[in-house]
């Protein structure tokens, strides 16, 4: 292996170190205008009359659109996106824009294209709308009792769906268990807040009917999908081509009201379209994770062993279904996996609210399931005297029944079976290099100081390379350079790179001979973009096949024109050469030449015409990545705030590609972790208004949060695909909230402190140290 | 998020400007921008005329004069930071400054726009509050004097007429060798502060003879603590009694946090600032 | 009618003459205007430092500043960084070898940040080095790339 398992140069650096990114908002076109949207200032309202005529006599402004301005382009007017159940009880899909509800606010009602974004903010401003409010749903709690408003005037309820996950006999576990604990948990994760917020540019080609729309998105197929059902036109009418992007974290790979409208809006003007959505319409139009409220009971024998953990958990959907249930599926599907648990039942309903819908962000979900088990986990040792290491020691899923098949079934309705691992070694080592075994005698010595230290501990393990495929194509040119097409996206995660490694490995080893082009509907007719840390897995495993098969092509061809043996070739820089024979050798450019055709002459026998290859590799199994957090943390109970002494976070995602973007994959998510934990909160009132609305109220993490971070890689790599690769994307996110919130419960343990919630502030901290005062 | 229209002055004088102000309907002065610029981009505010301060270079001035530091409204964060005469005859500024914002922030706010902003974390208002600084406000027709108590007339409201500019802060120093620390506790490193505290001493060696301990962020105006220290021996029980006055002080509840916990950390801000302002007396 | 002014600045050591309406923000008339689109918008309220620029050698956030403001000022942007098109500033290079980026979107804002600070502080802790880039959000790198590049520029250790 030369590049495989290195730290090799990424090809997105230069560009984007000079400067010379092209991301949404750098693209220019001739006759390019820009838009603006109207935007609900009610959570819930109907929309009367809207008064364009004061907004279209600007000058600068060449269209003021409304939901009756687009029908005439929409064989759909709604966006139908939901991933599939039998669990929904509603189906609440998202209009481009509405006709006389409004649902949340920041939703668009309005759409005005002006020469540049300054006249069109001033021409949205004078747009006249008769709202009558409606009552609130604020609260995904509230939502679900009788009396409560509904969050679409004409919905039966708020339900939107409802599903029990689970297996075993859990009431007779119950019902003989030696001990069993209560809990109730609240969580709040926020939104993505990349750096770079949405955008989407749409050009129409009056001449041939193709629209081509460049969009910020992590899934360019799904796009295309979805503008394809919406417009009523076929693939081949529409192309969606991915920039440079900003960053994605989950949000970006949704279709939004804003992208048809958009595209649409091209098509009226008759001149190219942009929107760059700003910071402030993140906040409402973008969809972000919100709140869970958990109840839940654990049941275990004298030893601390689980026997079953029953419960229900309430999920806020907010106001359509912009992705599916697969959210709050995956907290509950989580609490299964990674401990044995011999029966398990989870109650999961998932109601509608006022406000931005519910998807995934990094993380989707698993770090809420995390969060309650190892919350439980900590809850019983303390009932039970036992070290909280020891606890989780006594559960995990040992080495030696790898493959080990759970109880539960993923969203996919697929059987969770966890390819490889060894989960009690990862904590092992997380505990020997926080110092776990010292750490009594440090706490009591700084407790005499006024000192207040805690250490707390977490593992997960995470599904990762959700399938079932990804496309790839490579392909070799008369030119002689290896071109790689791919539906999978890059959002920062250095897709490319990776797959240029895995690419050149088989092919020559000269990653400077490889283009990679991802994201762009018009080179691959299938892909399925970024998510679920699944593209070095899935991507990674269609390239890497491809790339055998052009280099098993490369290499007969080449055995013609050499007329030497096809075992006695390599492939070295851009040539072939016959090993040990130093001047025989012919170039990747004369091979490609020799099958791209000449007229009238034979290709060389039993050869086909073109070095290339597409792969869509199915792997349906996910393969399961794990981990151990350990934090040690300081709170200064005079202010509440917390320090992150250290952090440990050891982590296996079996075969290591490339050591730096792993290592860079895990410190960004731990850093959304210690957010999650500490900081972001995303608020709202009881009406459903935002409280928080700029990034100086929403909180994220600077380089003066971050800890001092050691890693530890462990690699098992996994039979489930060639490279025995599994994803990392998310890793670092997961188990950091129940690490640091355990180890502030560990602090302010002579307060008698105990913390069910993540985020927790200052406030909060200050609040138990007072408490336990009075 | 992009500004409204509005028409731009950009003045070179003071008495340009001035005459803008006393003329111009409807008018914002634009200084650092750090304030001014985001509520435009959110088009909270929307004036018809934005004067642009940033070329009367007459307004941008720190110097020593007697027994007061006086200071243009001008003067850049940066430029205080930097200055050796703040930090050798009024460190607490030099010590509050650091903690506003970041860097850019820094480089481009100025001190006359941060005090009529009058944010209730402002450090520089809280300092000026320390010192009972006087503020000079000019007009067209007149310069009048504002002890800095009175220049607050609300919540982030100056005492200021519609035709009125903030021109120059008289800052009066305390005696070399005087003890000063300014503390605040922020969420994050250049974070607003959600309670500070600027302590100021002076003593004979036994026994302080002069002291000044001042809360800001928890409250619309900074608040002097009502602790009785002169004539004491400085102690960490002296601090602690004192800080614990911080319980009569006013605090605001807001979305994130309650009176009674900005109270609480206020406390833990005066016994720090005590405790670095007693450090640091000069004890010959 | 859109009021307007003709402005004279220097960007990167080119001289520009343009005539700019008085609203537009230096971020945009970089972008838009003068199409050197390595100045990133990611919030428009002075927080992320993504639009950070050099104004005269000092840090500011371009978002927070109208173009008019730069009239006669020497403004470097990201563009104005690398000392040719096939030579990295030392920085950039360091960024390149400890993965001090990911999606690149922050990157142009730390760079300007860090070319002043480096110059006001040639040998930082690393303690000195988080507070100078605590304001420059980044949402992918969780900071330590680019903490590890500005120690390596400047032989600092990690603390």
């Amino acid at each position: 292996m030369k590049l495989i398992g290195a730290s090799v140069a990424r090809l997105e650096d230069e560009p984007l170190l000079r400067g010379k990114g092209r991301f949404i908002d750098d693209l220019h076109m001739p006759g390019m205008l820009e838009a603006a949207f109207v935007r609900s200032p009610y959570a819930h309202a109907v929309v009367g009359a809207i008064r364009k005529e004061a907004a279209l006599a600007l000058r600068g402004v060449h269209a003021v659109l409304v939901r009756d301005d687009l029908l005439a382009y929409l064989r759909n007017e709604h966006m139908v996106v939901g991933l599939p159940s039998k669990d929904y009880k509603q189906d609440l899909n998202r209009p481009a824009l509405p006709s006389d509800e409004v649902v949340h606010v920041g939703q668009p009602i309005a759409m005005v294209i002006a020469d540049n974004r300054y006249i069109a903010e001033d021409a949205a401003a004078l747009v006249e709308v008769d709202w009558a409010p409606l009552p609130e749903v604020g609260d995904c709690k509230a939502a679900l009792s009788a009396d409560a408003p509904k969050a679409h005037r004409h919905s039966p309820h708020n339900l939107v769906g409802e599903f029990t996950i689970g297996y075993g006999d859990v009431d007779a576990q119950f019902a003989a268990a030696k001990h069993i604990f209560k809990e109730r948990y609240w969580q709040h994760r926020g939104g993505s807040h990349s750096i770079e917020c949405r955008g989407t540019v749409a050009v129409h080609d009056g001449n041939d009917g193709r629209l081509t729309v460049w969009t910020s998105t992590q899934m360019p197929h799904a796009a295309q999908r979805v503008l394809c059902d919406m417009l009523g036109f076929d693939e081949n009418a529409v192309r969606v081509v991915t920039p440079d992007v900003g960053g994605g974290f989950g949000p970006k790979l949704v279709f939004y009201p804003e992208d048809v409208c958009v595209a649409i809006g091209a098509m009226i003007v008759g001149r190219p379209v942009k929107w760059i959505e700003d910071r402030l319409e993140h906040f409402v139009a973008t969809t972000q994770e919100r709140d869970q409220y958990w109840e839940v009971e654990v049941a275990v024998d004298g030893d601390g062993r689980l026997l079953a953990i029953r419960g229900e958990v309430i999920h806020d959907h907010g106001a359509y279904t912009a992705r599916g249930l697969n959210l709050p599926y995956n907290s509950a599907e989580q609490i299964a996996v990674g401990y044995e648990l011999p029966a398990y039942r989870m109650k999961v309903r998932v109601a509608l609210t006022n406000k931005i819908a519910v998807t995934p962000v990094r993380g989707a979900g698993h770090p809420q399931g995390v969060f309650v088990m190892e919350r439980l986990l900590d809850r019983i040792a303390r009932e039970l005297s036992l070290d909280r290491a020891e606890v989780r020691r006594r559960n995990l899923v040992p080495a030696h029944k790898m493959p080990y098949q759970t109880g539960v079934k993923n969203r996919g309705g697929m059987a969770v079976v966890l390819d490889s691992g060894d989960y009690p070694r990862c904590q092992q080592d997380a505990l020997d290099r926080i110092g776990w075994s010292d750490f009594p005698r440090r706490q009591a010595d700084a407790r005499k100081t006024g000192c207040y230290l805690g250490i707390g501990i977490a593992n997960f393990v995470k599904g990762t390379g959700r399938g079932p495929f990804e496309t790839v194509t490579v392909r070799i040119g008369p030119s002689g350079r290896i071109l790689v097409h791919t539906g999978a996206a890059a959002m920062g995660q250095s897709t490319r790179t990776m797959l240029a490694q895995i690419v050149a490995e088989q092919l020559g080893g000269d990653m400077s001979n490889v283009t990679v082009v991802a994201g762009d509907t018009g080179t691959v007719a299938t892909g399925m973009g970024g998510s679920n840390s699944r593209q070095a897995v899935l991507a990674g495993t269609s390239a890497h096949t491809a790339a055998v098969n052009v280099r098993n092509k490369v290499i007969k061809v080449a055995s013609h024109l050499l007329e030497a043996a096809e075992q006695d070739l390599d492939i070295e820089g851009r040539s072939v050469v016959v090993k040990g024979v130093k001047d025989m050798r012919v170039d990747f450019a004369k091979v490609a030449s020799a099958v791209a055709g000449t007229a009238g002459y034979s290709l060389p026998a039993g050869v086909e015409p073109g070095l290339e290859a597409t792969e869509s590799v199915v792997i349906d199994p996910m393969t399961y990545a794990n981990g151990t957090a350990a934090a040690e943390v300081e709170v200064d109970i005079e202010t509440g705030g917390v320090r992150i002494v250290k952090l440990v976070f050891v982590h296996d995602c079996g075969r290591i590609l490339h050591p730096m973007i792993v290592n860079g994959q895990l410190l960004g998510g731990i850093a959304h972790g210690i957010g999650n934990a500490l900081f972001e909160w995303m608020r709202y009132d009881e009406h459903g208004q935002p409280l928080t609305g700029t990034l100086a109220d929403y909180l994220l993490v600077t380089a003066t949060e971050m800890p001092a971070i050691e890693l530890s890689h462990h690699e098992s790599p996994t039979p489930l695909n060639p490279l025995g690769i599994k994803g990392v994307g998310e890793c670092g996110v997961i188990p950091i909230a129940p690490a640091v919130i355990s180890a502030v419960e560990d602090a302010l343990a002579p307060f008698g402190a105990r913390i069910a919630r993540t985020p927790i502030t200052p406030g909060d901290i200050v609040a138990m140290v007072t408490a336990r005062a009075k | 998020m992009k500004p409204p229209p509005f028409a731009y002055h950009d003045p070179r004088t003071l008495a340009e400007a001035l005459s803008l102000l006393g003329s111009l309907d409807d008018a914002r002065l634009l200084a650092g921008g750090q304030s001014l610029m985001p509520m435009l981009n959110m088009r909270l505010v929307q004036p018809r005329n934005v004067i642009d301060l940033n070329r009367v270079e007459e307004l941008s001035y720190i110097r020593l004069d007697g027994e007061f530091l006086e200071i243009g409204a001008m003067a850049r964060q940066r430029d205080i930071e930097f200055s050796d005469v703040v930090r050798e005859t009024f460190p607490l500024m030099y010590e509050a400054v650091r903690h506003i914002g970041h860097r850019q922030t820094r480089n481009r706010g100025t001190i006359g726009g941060s005090l009529c902003q009058l944010d209730p974390s402002a450090e520089l208002v809280t300092v000026a509050a320390a010192v009972d600084a006087t503020v000079i406000v000019a007009s067209q027709l007149r310069r009048r004097k504002l002890p800095f108590a009175e220049f607050p007339a609300g919540l982030m409201t100056p005492a200021i007429e519609a035709n009125e500019m903030l021109v120059a802060v008289r800052f009066p120093v305390w005696k070399p060798g005087h003890g000063y620390g300014f503390e605040e506790y922020a969420r994050r490193h250049g974070d607003y502060a959600l309670a500070s505290a600027a302590a100021l001493l002076e003593s004979d060696h036994r026994r302080i003879t002069r002291a000044r301990i001042t809360v800001g962020g928890i409250a619309p105006q900074p608040q002097t603590l009502p602790a009785k220290l002169e004539g004491r021996s400085p102690s960490e029980a002296l601090f602690d009694e004192a800080a614990e006055a911080c319980g009569d002080l006013e605090a605001m509840d807001d979305v994130n946090f309650t009176g009674e916990y900005k109270r609480h950390i206020a406390k833990a801000m005066v016994k720090r600032a005590l405790h670095k302002a007693y450090g640091r007396l000069s004890k010959h | 009618m859109a009021d307007s002014r003709s402005i004279s600045l220097k960007v990167n050591g080119v001289a520009y003459q343009k005539d700019v309406e008085v609203r537009v923000t230096l971020a945009d008339f970089l972008r838009h205007e003068l199409r050197l689109t390595g100045t990133h918008i990611g919030c428009e309220h002075g927080v992320c430092g993504a639009c950070t620029v050099l104004v005269d050698g000092r840090s500011m956030r371009s978002c927070l500043m109208l173009a008019v403001q730069a009239n006669g000022h020497e403004v470097t942007t990201i563009e104005g960084v690398a000392p040719s098109p096939t030579e990295l500033h030392p920085l950039q290079q360091a960024l390149r070898e400890c993965h001090g980026l990911q999606c690149g979107f922050c990157t142009p804002g730390m760079v300007t940040t860090l070319m002043e600070f480096l110059k006001d502080c040639p040998n930082p802790t690393e303690e000195e080095v988080r507070i100078a880039i605590c304001g420059n959000l980044c949402r992918c790198t969780g900071y330590q790339g680019i903490v590890d590049a500005v120690l390596a520029v400047t032989g600092g250790k990690r603390a």
